[in-house]
């Protein structure tokens, strides 16, 4: 057998099936995967850091914390407890994904020599060689896409993946919207150069 | 106990994200552009895969899966949209953007760096909007289409077998997957 972690990319199909997996072991033994989520907590730190009064003990709220900050106050100051906690499940789960990140990088042979890890093949042969541009657009996207995905409660971990998985309506409706918007954006934005 | 479990599934989901080629910006604009379905296959596979073993198993009383349904409401479609506009330019979501950034991506540890700008703008903001008709329920909430055996999800296939529902679905994803060309 070839050793999965030296490989560039996998196959679609076992591909497919180790997404799958990972939801489906996740949602059985914790809770579902979500990311965005932990965006805020990770500002939430911080902000706290620089702002002792963000984060205070209330005893009349149900998990013992509030905030001046409306958002990480809601649902009883769940995330407001978090901020107080990183050392929670969901906010490693994500640092150790920087990790996987790195782990597989590492291991990879045969690398794609072609891509510098800032311009995707797509955005030289549409868009051009300014890593400036590139660095500007993915900065605007990140802002964008966290945004959307605080509003809409979830990202394509939490509402396409685990949402779809467990036939939710918020999962199937976040993916549709997300479509709606994203295709025509990719096919008018990456559309070919004049030359 | 949780923490431990936390980093071997970060690790893993980690790890899996990276090889399925989803860190790959190319990759992931391809998809959107309808050019390059590698991506749009292990999706619809992943999903059907994984529903239609943990309805099955969940009805057969082999796991008890801790099942979270989140609300639907007006947001989560306009959130949708403003997302899809972000991800379409990138090339990154949440989750591929961390892993992007761990295998030493520089435009996915920019793309972070923008996320937090924007999970804080969004902070900042949602005070003034968090009693509109974006947070107005659809559909009664938290509600999926397969029963899932929790008292407090609504369901709308309601008396139908949940694996005959969620599985139905599941097979037509999984056919979608393979029948999807992988290019255009």
């Amino acid at each position: 057998m070839k050793c999965l972690l030296k490989e560039r990319e996998w196959d679609w199909k076992i591909s497919g099936v180790a997404l799958g997996l990972i939801f489906l072991v996740t949602v059985m033994v914790v809770k579902p995967i979500g990311v965005s989520t932990q965006f805020v907590i990770l500002d939430g730190i911080f902000w706290k850091s620089v702002s002792s009064e963000l984060i205070v003990k209330d005893d009349k709220s149900k998990t013992g914390y509030a905030s001046s900050n409306a958002y990480l106050n809601k649902s009883s100051g769940k995330y407001a407890q978090n901020v107080d906690n990183p050392l929670n499940y969901s906010f490693v789960f994500v640092i150790a994904m920087i990790m996987g990140g790195f782990i597989s990088a590492k291991f990879t042979k045969n690398k794609d020599e072609e891509d510098d890890g800032v311009l995707p093949q797509v955005w030289k042969d549409t868009i051009g060689n300014s890593t400036t541009k590139r660095y500007i657009i993915v900065f605007i996207g990140g802002v964008l896409v966290l945004y959307g995905a605080r509003m809409a409660g979830g990202c394509s971990s939490g509402h396409m993946m685990s949402g779809m998985m467990q036939t939710s309506i918020s999962g199937y409706l976040f993916a549709i919207a997300t479509f709606i918007s994203s295709v025509p954006t990719a096919m008018y934005f990456f559309s070919k150069k004049e030359s | 106990m949780s923490v431990l479990l936390a980093i071997v599934f970060g690790l893993l989901f980690g790890v899996i994200l990276h090889k399925v080629g989803a860190a790959n910006p190319h990759r992931l604009i391809n998809m959107l552009r309808l050019k390059d379905f590698h991506l749009m296959k292990v999706i619809f596979f992943g999903i059907g895969f994984s529903s239609l073993l943990l309805f099955v198993f969940s009805a057969a009383g082999v796991i008890e899966p801790n099942f979270s349904v989140k609300t639907a409401y007006i947001g989560v479609g306009i959130g949708g949209i403003i997302f899809g506009i972000g991800w379409a330019i990138s090339g990154f979501c949440p989750g591929t953007s961390i892993v992007g950034a761990g295998a030493g991506r520089k435009d996915a540890l920019v793309f972070v760096v923008g996320g937090l700008v924007g999970a804080f703008l969004y902070m900042l903001t949602y005070g003034s909007f968090k009693s509109t008709f974006l947070f107005d329920k659809i559909l009664g909430g938290k509600v999926t289409l397969a029963d899932t055996g929790v008292e407090k999800y609504h369901v709308i296939a309601e008396g139908i077998s949940s694996s005959l529902v969620a599985g139905g679905i599941a097979i037509v994803m999984i056919v979608i997957a393979i029948i999807l060309p992988k290019s255009e």
